[in-house]
């Protein structure tokens, strides 16, 4: 009988914080800016600088201890991970290696196969590096410090993980969970949350892990299930062909569907690390905790079970909606405001969605206000626009976040509920589509739809749709 | 009295009676520089045109009475490891022998703020590396009471300046006595204080839980008076500590009966020289007369300390270097082959051998499967050694006990042996190792004709019993300063 294998999966993931300037130091963190805009002595490693700890890091790396049930280390150290690399100014980074912040977590997750828990081994905070920018063309390389000092945070979990579908799941509820937190909006194309894997195969029922290797630049989930799944198999068959799983660190190129060698075990550098002396110990107390613990939010599944109560939207509707913090704060923002649950849940799921999806965007990155959403429900509550002019001034709310009042105003979209201007307009119609009306009074129903459709037409869409089809019956 | 025999309190009091402009004053120590320059070699750089424009500015805020303070207008040097906006800062190493800070150090920074008139940057030993000054890249300062004997270090270009009377004060580094033993080779006044007083922002790290600075001056007034400028709590600086007892000159009292002072027997035995030994016991026989309660008493784990010093400072050290890779500033070789081969090329040619030493023996303490039975070993044994002071201070104001177990060696006699070198640091590292203030005084001289110093040394922010204790021995030693040969 073949043998079976058991893929064990541990994940390193790091978080880009949201905080408005870097670690230890007062720039900004905001992304993009011209080359070294965003630097100062401190975070460009010049002689004499020294580091002071953004006193936010330390609060959003407790909330997501926390929240990942983590225990906090209350007297934590930063440590220096020294190595040479021009992106690294110091030519250390601060990180923590001995005491960090946050230790033996977990984190419920549900698959198919029902929920499990995943362990945190720990989470640390650290600086980010440079970027380097390679010009062929002068031979020669330029870095860019922006990206120097901007904090993360680093979250170990166990080797808890035996499928993609579960590495998923897990990355899923972390990311969740820190968004919700407004730690950070995890991005994994832009970077702010990054996952490497470590993998290990081993035959079912086997009590040793097997040699693992760790995979990186994973840049969406997709990615990292194939990444998941081709080095699954790209172990199994060195087992079977009696070769060896080598520790090493592979990098994944998801176009080929193949990963390659970075750098093995043997060539691991000795990073030296030791405490940072520029950093004092930080000593947390308990007061301090109490009250990160009291600013937590409510997190999704408590969200979940809420809107089951309170709201009557479907179990589809909340899934998506709660499945972002922006999405969900809109929805009830908008709710707040006097608009039917039901009725801003329908603008959420259909063409906020369809919006999001066509302009290639993450829910997090909605920028309309829930007022406009309202404004617009009552506007179609009242009759003032109907549905297709709705649609139209929706995509303009979504897009630059228009009132749409005032915007229904200036582009004279209000429905004319001028019976004696829409009749006339309805009269005109008939006597220009005999075929149709001929239609119609053989009995093809259909046929009115096309009239209809004509007269909108006429009436630049500013016709109650209810209304045309009474009157052209009526006619008719 | 000529301006040069002034002490900086002096100089400012008589610039504020108009009795003295601080160009003149500028101009006469800039004129003993050029005079005695060539002979000591306490400067890196003397920036005369930026000092004479400083001058005039000070000049006429002290006019305008913008500028009150007691030390408004008095010339100072700065030791080459702090950053001076603007003016080349080399900390005398190859390395950075082309950079120019964008910013300035704050203890810098404060002494501005109170009107001083910055003359230049002071020679030292490479990176604070060395006791002698002699492993400066730009060629060793030599002692003014004997130019054929080094001026110790690391701070020795300041010392030596201050005694060659080519500035009025300086500011030195401590990082295992760095302050205190050139103030003891070279007859002057030098604290170190409690680590965490005077903040270390811009100052370029060598040992940065070690290094401190602190003045080195003519008289225990000026002392206590550039230290009430130079303290701050400064929020650049993690390790800067807020305190509310930095009126320093408040401490400028010549009564110390009722003073318990301790004399540490392990401070007196083998390696000390008995000229040395005998100074520094009559200084202590000084203050009996004048009402203190002296005591002998074993302090322990002296002989711990150098070992312990070696390893913390060079494991900083070599991290804290690793910034000097020929990238973003400072030396850069010539000709390279690739990434690795610039930095290998650039360090080797940028760092002298004391310097590449340290760094050596700091990546193996800290490297992987050494770390526990050397660097944390060290940082236990650390510990140890500041209980063994809180012991002593709890029956003791003040320590007292030689500097240096010598007077200045002669040039070139120290660097062939560095073991050697590294055991002149016994009576001073264990302070920095304790995070203590410690201040070093002239108490006599050897039959050689060169200054012996002692040392004070106080508990953790009790710089104020130092002071009282120095002034006090001050007054009574009487006035103590090299014979001018002009």
């Amino acid at each position: 009988m073949e043998k079976q294998y058991e893929t064990v999966i541990g994940l390193e993931v790091h978080v880009e914080l949201a905080t408005k300037t870097k670690i230890f130091c007062g720039c900004s963190t905001a992304f993009g800016g011209d080359p070294n805009t965003h630097t100062c002595p401190v975070c460009t490693g010049m002689p004499g600088s020294l580091p002071v700890l953004n006193k936010q890091v330390l609060e959003y790396a407790v909330a997501v201890g926390l929240a990942t049930n983590c225990k906090i280390t209350q007297y934590c150290k930063f440590d220096r991970k020294n190595y040479f690399y021009p992106d690294n100014p110091q030519n250390y980074q601060i990180s923590q290696l001995y005491l960090p912040i946050c230790r033996n977590g977990r984190v419920e997750i549900e698959t198919k196969q029902g929920k499990k828990f995943v362990g945190i081994h720990e989470i640390h905070m650290e600086e980010d590096a440079g970027k380097l920018i390679h010009d062929e063309w002068n031979d020669c390389s330029l870095v860019d410090y922006n990206r120097s000092g901007v904090p993360l945070i680093e979250i170990v979990s166990e080797p808890d993980m035996r499928s993609a579908e579960e590495v998923i799941a897990y990355l899923e509820k972390l990311r969740m969970t820190i968004q919700y937190l407004g730690a950070s909006d995890c991005k994994l194309q832009e970077g702010s949350m990054r996952a490497d894997v470590n993998l290990s195969v081993r035959e079912v029922g086997a009590k040793e892990f097997g040699t693992r290797t760790e995979m990186k630049n994973l840049n969406s989930f997709k990615a990292i299930a194939r990444a998941i799944e081709g080095e699954r198999e790209r172990q199994i068959d060195l087992l079977e062909s009696g070769e060896k799983v080598i520790q090493e660190t592979r990098r994944w190129d998801d176009n080929k569907g193949e990963s390659y060698a970075m750098r093995s075990k043997e060539d691991a550098q000795d990073y030296r690390y030791f405490p940072d002396p520029d950093l004092v110990p930080i000593v947390l107390d308990d007061a301090f905790l109490d009250e990160i613990r009291a600013k937590q939010p409510e997190f999704r599944e408590e969200k979940m079970a809420r809107y089951k109560e309170e709201f009557d939207i479907p179990d589809y509707d909340i899934d998506i909606i709660t499945g972002s913090k922006r999405m969900a704060d809109l929805f009830e923002e908008t709710v707040a405001l006097g608009a039917q649950p039901k009725k801003v849940s329908n603008w959420l799921m259909v063409e906020t969605l369809r919006l999001l999806k066509e302009n290639d965007m993450e829910p997090e990155d909605i920028r309309f206000s829930p007022e406009h959403l309202a404004k617009l429900i009552t506007l179609i509550d009242s009759k003032a626009i109907n549905s297709s002019v709705a649609k139209e001034v929706f995509e303009e709310i979504f897009k630059n976040d228009v009132d749409p009042e005032a915007y229904v105003e200036e582009k004279g979209l209000k429905t004319v509920n001028d019976e004696g201007a829409l009749r006339k307009t309805v009269e005109e119609v008939i006597a220009n589509n005999p075929q149709s009306v001929e239609d119609y009074r053989n009995g093809k129903e259909k046929a009115i739809g096309f009239l209809v459709g004509q007269t909108m037409k006429a009436m630049k869409g500013k016709a109650d749709p209810a209304m045309v089809n009474q009157l052209l019956k009526e006619l008719l | 009295m000529s301006i040069l025999d002034m002490t900086a309190v002096e100089l400012a009091a008589a610039i504020k009676n108009k009795e003295v402009t601080v160009k003149e004053a500028t101009e006469a120590v800039l004129d003993q520089i050029e005079k005695s320059e060539s002979t000591y070699h306490c400067y890196v750089t003397v920036d005369k045109e930026g000092a004479l424009r400083k001058a005039e500015e000070v000049q006429k805020k002290i006019d305008a009475g913008e500028l009150t303070g007691p030390l408004a207008g008095v010339p100072v040097a700065i030791k080459d490891n702090m950053c001076t906006e603007g003016l080349l800062t080399t900390c005398s190493s190859r390395i950075l022998g082309n950079f120019v800070p964008t910013f300035s150090a704050e203890a810098v920074i404060n002494l501005e703020k109170a009107g001083a008139v910055i003359l230049g940057k002071t020679n030292m030993d490479e990176f604070a590396m060395g006791s002698t000054t002699e492993t400066s890249a730009f060629g060793e300062t030599k002692n003014p009471w004997n130019p054929e004997h080094v001026p110790g270090g690391s701070s020795g270009g300041s010392a030596a300046a201050v005694a060659a009377r080519e500035c009025f004060y300086a500011l030195g580094s401590d990082t295992g006595g760095s302050i205190r033993q050139p103030a003891s080779f070279c007859g002057v006044v030098g604290l170190k204080p409690t680590y965490g007083t005077v903040s270390r922002y811009g100052l370029i790290a060598y040992g940065s839980s070690l290094d401190q600075i602190g003045p080195l001056c003519k008289d225990v007034t000026d002392c206590a008076t550039i230290m009430e400028v130079i303290a701050s709590h400064d929020l650049k600086d993690s390790t800067s500590v807020e305190r509310d007892d930095t009126d320093f000159t408040s401490a400028l009292v010549d009564d110390v009966k009722g003073m318990k002072i301790g004399i540490p027997r392990d401070y007196f035995g083998e390696g000390l020289d008995p000229e040395v030994k005998a100074a520094v016991l009559k200084a202590a026989e000084v203050l009996k007369e004048k009402g203190a309660i002296v005591e002998e008493f074993d302090l322990s784990l002296v002989e711990y300390a150098i070992p312990t010093y070696y390893t913390i400072a060079a494991a900083e050290a070599s991290s804290n270097l690793e910034r000097f890779d020929g990238i973003k500033y400072g030396y850069r070789t010539e000709e390279y082959n690739g990434l690795h081969n610039m930095y290998k090329k650039s360090r080797s040619e940028g760092f002298g051998p004391e310097v590449k030493r340290r760094i050596m023996l700091g990546s193996f303490v800290l490297s992987s499967g050494y770390y526990d039975a050397y660097y944390l070993k060290a940082l236990r044994v650390k510990a140890l050694i500041k209980k063994a002071f809180d012991e002593a201070f709890a029956k003791y104001d003040v320590i007292l006990g030689p500097v240096a177990p010598t007077t200045a060696p002669k040039l070139g006699e120290s660097l062939s042996d560095p073991i050697k070198m590294y055991l002149g640091d016994i009576y001073t590292i264990s302070i920095n190792l304790a995070g203590l203030p410690g201040l070093s005084m002239p108490c006599g001289t050897d039959s050689k004709g060169l200054p012996i110093g002692v040392q004070l040394i106080g508990d953790c922010f009790k710089e104020k019993n130092l002071i009282r204790a120095a002034f006090t021995y001050e007054k009574a030693r009487g006035a103590f300063g090299r014979k001018e040969e002009n």
